[in-house]
Formats: C-alpha cells, sequence, structure tokens
C-alpha cells in the first residue's frame, strides 16, 4: 500500500531524512518511532504530498507523490500534529467543509459528518466553537477530519497527545476498529503506544533508518540479552562498591553494570548482558565465590523502551549500523 | 471549480464570525456617510444661495456629489484593503491549517483563487455599505445612473486588484501584521505614484503613472469605460494570482 525507496530529504543545511526505504502492507498498523527530530514528521509530510522529496520515490496506494499528487492526496488521510482546526468554526461546519474539500458530494456529506462524529465521541461538542474546544477534543476533530472520506491510507502525526488516558485508550480502540481496511501509519514517541497498537514498527534516528520489524520480534530478538538485578550482601563489613562492579563487569557475556541502590550493607546492581548470553550461573558464581552473599537476583526484562534507547542512543553509533544492516536485510 | 466556491464561501464567513468585517464595514460606512454629508449639505447650500439671488445655475449631482464621493470611496478602500488580505494565507500558515488545504485533493490555484473571491466577496460588502447613501439620491434626486454603473465597475476592478496584491503578500509570510503593514505601504506607493508623477511629462514619467492603480480609476470615475483600464486592472489580478500561485508553490520546496 505503502513503498518508500530511497527517500531523502535534505533541507539547506541538515538532511532531514537520509535514504530510508519501506514497505506498508495493505490493513496494516505500522508505528513510526523516533526521538524529536529523527525526521518522522518530514516523511509523512512526504507521503502526504506537502513536502516533495528531494531523492527517491514515495508511492501511496498505487500512485507516486511527485507524478500524481491529486490522485495521493485523494487517498490519504492526514493528521498533522497541530490538529489542522478553524478556531472560528463549529465542529460541524468544519468537518463539513474538509468533508467537501476532500471530495464528498453534497448529497452524501451529512451522513458522513454524522458518521465521523460518532465514531470520534464529538457529539457533545459538534455545535461548539473549535476555539472553545480542549485539547484533547480538538485533537478528536483533527482525527475526525483525517477519517471523513474514508481514505485507504492514514498518516496520523502523533495521534494521541494532548489526551487524557481513557480518550487514549478510545482512540487505540477506534485505529484497532479502522486498521482493517485502512492502512494506518502513526508516529509517537510513546513506546507502549505502539506495543499496544502497532503491529510493525519503523525506527529512525537522524533521519535513518535503525530497524523495521514486528513488535514482537523486535522485543524478542532484543530480550535474548537479558538484564538481571542483583541484591548483594557483605558477610562481615560492606564490600565496596566500586569493587564489586568490577568484577561483575569482568564476567564474560556481561555488557553494562550499573548500580541502583546501595543501603546498609546491601548492594543493588544491574547487570546486562550480551545478546544471546547466559549470565545468571556465572554471576551467582563469581559473588559466593568473593565471599558475599546472593540476596536476591531475578531478571528485569528489556521494555520497549530500552531497546528503543538501544537503537536510537547515539552513544552505540556502531551498534546502531549493526541494527540498521540487520533491519535492512530482514 | 466546486473547491473554489467552496473556500470562497468559508473564507468569506470566516470573516463574518469575527469582529474584523463589520468593523470595516462600520468604519467604511461611517466615512463614506460623512463625505456624503458634507458633500450634500455644500451643494444644497449653493443651490438655496443661487435661488435666492435669482440665478440658475445647471446642479448636477453626478459631478458634484457622486463622481467626488467615489473617487473618496477609491481612497478610503486603500487602507481597508491591507486588513481584509492580512489574514488570508498568513494566518493558515501560523495555524497550521494550511497543512489541510495543501495535502487535500486541490489544486494550488483553487486555493488561492478561492481566497481572494471570498476577500473580494467581504469588499464588494463593504461597498455596498456606500449604496445606502446614494440610494437617497436616486430617491430624491434624478442622476444618471450610467456613469455610477462604471464608476463601481473601477472601484470592483481597483479593488480586485489590491486584494490580488494583498494575496500575494499574504502568502509570503506567516505574521499577518507584515503582511498587513507591507500590503499597506504598498498600495500607498500604488496611490502616492500618480502624485509623483503629476509634474513629470517625460517617458518615465509616464510609465510610473501608468503603473499607478489610481490614475487608471480617474476615468472610471468620469463615466468613460476604456478597454485599456479594463485590461490593465485585469492583467495586473491575473499577475498577483499568478504570483501568488508561485510563491504557495515554492512553499513547498523551502519549507
Amino acid at each position: 500500500m505503502i513503498k518508500v525507496e530511497g527517500l531523502t530529504k535534505r533541507y539547506a543545511r541538515t538532511v532531514a531524512v537520509d535514504n530510508i526505504s519501506f514497505e506498508v502492507e495493505k490493513g496494516q498498523i505500522v508505528g513510526f518511532l523516533g526521538p524529536n527530530g529523527a525526521g518522522k514528521t518530514t516523511t509523512m509530510r512526504i507521503l502526504t504530498c506537502f513536502l516533495p522529496p528531494s531523492e527517491g520515490t514515495a508511492n501511496v496506494a498505487g500512485y507516486d507523490v511527485m507524478a500524481n499528487p491529486l490522485e495521493v492526496k485523494k487517498r490519504i488521510g492526514y493528521l498533522p500534529e497541530t490538529p489542522p482546526v478553524y478556531p472560528e468554526m463549529e465542529v460541524s461546519e468544519y468537518l463539513n467543509f474538509v468533508g467537501r474539500l476532500k471530495g464528498i458530494g453534497s448529497g452524501a456529506i451529512h451522513s458522513k459528518v454524522d458518521d465521523v462524529v460518532g465514531k470520534c465521541a464529538l457529539g457533545d461538542v459538534r455545535n461548539k466553537l473549535i476555539g472553545q474546544l480542549s485539547k484533547g477534543y480538538r485533537q478528536r476533530v483533527g482525527i475526525a477530519q483525517a477519517i471523513i472520506h474514508n481514505p485507504a491510507v492514514l498518516v496520523l502525526d502523533e495521534p494521541t497527545s494532548g489526551l487524557d488516558p481513557k480518550q487514549i485508550i478510545e482512540i487505540r480502540e477506534l485505529l484497532r476498529n479502522l486498521a482493517g481496511e485502512h492502512t494506518i501509519i502513526l508516529s509517537t514517541h510513546i513506546l507502549s503506544e505502539v506495543e499496544h497498537s502497532c503491529e510493525r514498527v519503523i525506527i529512525i534516528s537522524r533521519g535513518k533508518l535503525v530497524a523495521i520489524d514486528s513488535v514482537a520480534n523486535l522485543t524478542n530478538r532484543l530480550r535474548g540479552s537479558e538484564a538481571v538485578a542483583v541484591e548483594v550482601q557483605a558477610v562481615d563489613g560492606r564490600p565496596n562498591p566500586t569493587e564489586v562492579q568490577q568484577r561483575l563487569e569482568q564476567i564474560s557475556g556481561v555488557s553494562r553494570v550499573m548500580m541502583k541502590e546501595s543501603k546498609d550493607s546491601r548492594l543493588v546492581f544491574e547487570v546486562e548482558s550480551l545478546q544471546g548470553r547466559h549470565i545468571r550461573a556465572d554471576l551467582a558464581r563469581t559473588v559466593v565465590n568473593s565471599g558475599w552473599n546472593l540476596n536476591e537476583m531475578r531478571s528485569v526484562g528489556l521494555s520497549l523502551e530500552d531497546i528503543f534507547l538501544q537503537l536510537t542512543s547515539a552513544e552505540k553509533p556502531a551498534e546502531a549500523a549493526q541494527e540498521n544492516q540487520e533491519g535492512g536485510t530482514k | 471549480m466546486s473547491s473554489i466556491l467552496l473556500i470562497c464561501k468559508k473564507e468569506f464567513k470566516s470573516y463574518f464570525t469575527g469582529p474584523i468585517a463589520y468593523l470595516l464595514m462600520a468604519f467604511f460606512g461611517l466615512i463614506f456617510g460623512f463625505g456624503f454629508y458634507t458633500a450634500t449639505r455644500d451643494i444644497v447650500r449653493f443651490s438655496l444661495q443661487a435661488q435666492m439671488m435669482g440665478q440658475q445655475q445647471p446642479m448636477n449631482l453626478n459631478d458634484q456629489i457622486i463622481r467626488p464621493l467615489l473617487g473618496f470611496a477609491s481612497t478610503i478602500s486603500l487602507f481597508l484593503i491591507p486588513m481584509i488580505t492580512m489574514r488570508l494565507i498568513a494566518e493558515e500558515k501560523k495555524s497550521g491549517t494550511i497543512e489541510l488545504l495543501l495535502t487535500s485533493p486541490v489544486n494550488d490555484i483553487s486555493i488561492i483563487i478561492g481566497k481572494w473571491g471570498g476577500a473580494m466577496l467581504l469588499y464588494l460588502c463593504i461597498l455596498g455599505m456606500s449604496l445606502l447613501n446614494l440610494a437617497m439620491l436616486f430617491a430624491w434626486g434624478k442622476p444618471d445612473w450610467h456613469p455610477v454603473a462604471i464608476a463601481y465597475l473601477g472601484l470592483i476592478l481597483q479593488g480586485g486588484c489590491l486584494l490580488a496584491i494583498g494575496t500575494f503578500i499574504s502568502t509570503t509570510t506567516k505574521n499577518q501584521i507584515i503582511a498587513g503593514g507591507v500590503t499597506f505601504f504598498v498600495c500607498l506607493l500604488l496611490w502616492l505614484l500618480s502624485w509623483f508623477t503629476a509634474f513629470d511629462t517625460g517617458g518615465f514619467g509616464q510609465v510610473i503613472s501608468y503603473l499607478s492603480i489610481i490614475t487608471h480609476f480617474d476615468n472610471f470615475a468620469k463615466g468613460l469605460l476604456s478597454m485599456k483600464d479594463v485590461i490593465f486592472y485585469l492583467s495586473m489580478i491575473f499577475f498577483a494570482l499568478f504570483l501568488s500561485l508561485r510563491s504557495m508553490e515554492s512553499l513547498r520546496w523551502r519549507s
């Protein structure tokens, strides 16, 4: 449904999007993840024909964004970062205007407006001025305007920002209902959002594609590397924290050791392993052989948050590049 | 075509949801009404004096009231037009609604013409205020309506031209104040051009005076409909709207 190849967008001094390629199948919900300034919005703007790409092609619903922008625009619904609403219009009046603008005939417009007002739960405010609405309602009006013409592809830039938790759940449900017939790309920096509503994740950082995979695969792949919390207690006297840390770091297969807590004579460390290495046995042995007590050892699952940080943090460019290649070959 | 009408209607309506349309109409109505009052008071006084002295001077409503008044209206509109056009595109750029328009299946040219059309409709409403005054002349006097119609056509063409220039300036910025200020400055400049060149009869002066929007209105005010002036205004409108279109397109490449 969406096919992007070698997409690059250069501004005067910066490269916002750097040679990105991906494909999205019909009916999928895809999460577009990245830190601020990663190029999410730029990519979305190219897909919606708001900006032309500097290089590469983007194909939406069978039409190229450069060659056939009008056909693409007919088939795409777009919610920009700030909902594009006119504060001086009433909700129903606004939806009417947008619907007509997107090519709905005057005969069908009323039923379409009623339809989206129901879907986005805007019944209470349909005769209010948009300028008087709260941020959450404005956001919902924005979503309503994106889906009013029943587009094949929905592009939503941070659709749940500014909503309260109940509304977020409602929007998630709405998106899930829409997913069957629509293809949805949504950008967000809230990771639980992706875990909840997306089937696939595209992670970009600094304009480059870092990973593209299903949510389950991505978490599984990186959960191969486990994190273990260890509580160490000295038998006689206080063990030196740096000494413990050094000992733990020397264990083969350990990638990172962080001290979390030190209370009385107990020290809590979080130890992360390299991918596919099991370190618990060695860990226990080291602690006991050093003459300390091992009070507790439990695994701390790597959340999508950690994965995301691992993939996008600038400290580990080599790792990111490696992930990039893996992502590309998958 | 339908999207032009749609945008035009929406634009026209949004003027009336805020105070701007009412303010401009009231302002124009007040000033024009004052001008009308002064002009009629004078002509009544002169005609009374003439009668008392037993002279029969030919009184002509067209020459003595309508022509100077509509010339006056054309000057007032120079001040009103920046306030009509300043928000057209600048506001959309500021609030981000431009993304909605540019990602809807609508041509850029429809957006520009629709916006300009909406401003044009408001301008017609403002001009309509002057009809209230002129209607009284027609009720109690017998002015010739032909030159009046031609003067109004001139006002509409001149207004359309300035509105198109204002639309272009509004596409270039996202700050309404700047859009309004620059438009006002350009209007003032076009107005002053006719003064600067009033004493200059050389070739350069003639070119400059030809560009002045006011000089072309003079003929309309006199009730003369010349093709030269109509074509000047139409081509200026076309040119300014074309520039707006280009400026909108460049928005995509630059932003």
